[in-house]
């Protein structure tokens, strides 16, 4: 790959003007429209964002564009996952990785908390129990230093 | 060949993955079959229920591309899961086995999953000479025909086995036909394009494995999903195509700031695919973003379409004289052009014309 930045081509990043001639703008009219379902019904949306036809930088443009909030997590099954809030709360990005590094899904949340981020409710039990029997081994105490 | 003992989501349990990754899988899965976000829920639940099927893979004359193309997926982990779990009972390329104990192998799954089983076939098959394409002594149409028998569906995967591709080429000397040309009493779903997006190839797998239903297709057998929306219409070049804004040569200013590649013969309004979206090589390009316009390898004949630099409505050496006629007649450009376009189609099938470097330099 190192060989391929030895060829001199020079790609014109296209103009601060241009924004408005790929596919970010539509999109951020679409995230108004959903956070205002959000705000008024309380209804989320889910807009994949491997399925919108970037354009180069476009991407980039949304990202810088909406900025980062105050909320990031992250999420190890099947590789890595990044989540984070938008600098417009409300506003969430999920991002897929699978275990080589490789991005396979890429989403925008428009909702109060993203599901993923939510205890499953069958995760609960499993923790009741777990818990449970944990306490019961008589040897606990003495692990623990009590 | 064990089929059906466990359902995905029991393997995946016992694979330790949590509810979590499920959820991330299933998401992952939705996005690669291009459905709604909507869908996870319904994908997850038909996830956990879903069985193992046995998959018979035929390659015919083709390039191995395919095969290629899918094994070289950007999407390891979920590949992986997937093919973990289809029973690939048969694909002389990837198999261990060859010679009689791979055709052994084949027969074994027909007769184990009767009436069960999916066949995957990529390449076309000739029927001009059964010498030209044969497996262990079998002419290609034998091998098909033998193991269809008892499918439930045939998955055509790339466009020779859709369409008949670059063998069915003019003048087609080994008398090449696509698979729906044989086979007409099941299901045929085709996965066209040269090759297929590796997306696309395990998308459809995945419908099939999550839903145990086909896929809606087209009138060309083609998954809507994927194939339900021209490649034109999901380019991110499109709005230069709207303002006027085009390349005319590949080194101009239009070349360099990135519009649109119409008049350098860019066949993305007669074309159907995913590209534009799916994009390649773990996502990073596609062929227009390279500054290519597309050849229009998911379509039917696309090899003997009139030259992949000739734009699709305006002929070379013709389109002034003949719009000039239809202006003064006061008829609309675009339906001439429209109708030259297809005259000059039809002409190139029939007379196989080429694009030399002379022409390329004309422009």
């Amino acid at each position: 790959m190192n060989a391929l930045k030895s060829i001199p081509v020079l790609v014109e990043a296209p103009a601060t003007r241009d924004f408005c001639y790929q596919n970010t703008l539509p999109l951020l009219h679409e995230i108004s429209h959903a956070l205002r379902r959000l705000q008024q019904e309380q209804l989320p949306t889910t807009i994949d964002l491997n399925a919108i036809p970037f354009g180069p930088g476009d991407e980039q443009r949304l990202l810088e564009f909406l900025g980062r909030g105050e909320v990031s997590a992250h999420l190890e099954a099947l590789g890595n996952s990044s989540v984070w809030e938008s600098g417009y709360p409300g506003i969430w990005f999920i991002e897929h990785r699978n275990e080589s590094g490789e991005r396979v899904a890429f989403q925008m949340e428009i909702t109060t908390l993203p599901a993923i981020l939510a205890t499953h409710p069958d995760d609960i039990a499993e923790s009741l129990s777990s818990l449970q029997k944990a306490l019961e081994n008589p040897s606990l105490g003495h692990r623990i230093g009590d | 060949m064990d089929t059906n003992t466990k359902t995905l989501g029991e393997a995946l349990r016992r694979n330790g993955v949590t509810r979590r990754g499920f959820l991330k899988f299933c998401t992952a899965t939705a996005s690669m079959m291009a459905l709604p976000p909507s869908m996870v829920p319904a994908i997850a639940a038909a996830l956990e229920q879903a069985r193992r099927p046995s998959v018979i893979w035929l390659s015919f004359q083709e390039c191995t591309g395919c095969t290629e193309s899918l094994s070289r997926s950007h999407a390891p982990s979920l590949e992986n899961l997937i093919f973990d779990h289809i029973s690939l009972d048969y694909h002389h390329t990837l198999q261990v086995a060859s010679g009689e104990a791979a055709e052994a192998a084949r027969e074994a799954a027909m007769h184990a999953n009767e009436g069960a089983y999916l066949v995957v076939v990529d390449g076309s098959i000739p029927l001009g000479n059964p010498g030209y394409s044969t497996i262990a002594g079998f002419s290609n149409l034998q091998t098909l025909e033998e193991t269809v028998a008892g499918a439930v569906a045939v998955i055509a995967v790339g466009t020779c086995a859709s369409f008949g591709g670059l063998p069915k080429a003019y003048p087609n000397p080994t008398g090449a036909v696509s698979v729906s040309d044989i086979v007409t009493d099941k299901p045929v779903i085709n996965v066209p394009g040269c090759p297929p997006i590796p997306m696309v190839i395990t998308g459809v797998l995945a419908h099939y494995l999550t839903f145990g239903t086909l896929p809606e297709l087209d009138h060309y057998g083609r998954p809507k999903a994927f194939y339900g929306t021209s490649i034109h219409d999901r380019c991110y070049r499109r709005p230069f195509y709207d303002k006027g804004r085009f390349a005319h040569t590949f080194d101009d200013e239009g070349a360099r700031k990135g519009w649109c590649l119409y008049k350098l013969g860019c066949k993305g309004p007669m074309t159907y695919n995913a590209c534009a979206t799916a994009k390649w090589n773990q996502g990073t390009s596609w062929p227009v973003e390279s500054g290519h316009g597309c050849i229009g390898c998911a379509e039917p004949d696309f090899w003997d379409a009139g030259g992949f630099y000739n734009a699709l409505s305006v002929p070379t050496g013709e389109i002034s004289r003949n719009a000039s006629y239809a202006i003064a007649a006061g008829v609309g450009v675009g339906a001439i052009a429209a109708g030259i376009n297809q005259r000059t189609r039809n002409k190139a099938v029939r007379q196989h014309a080429e694009v030399t470097i002379e022409d390329l330099e004309k422009r």
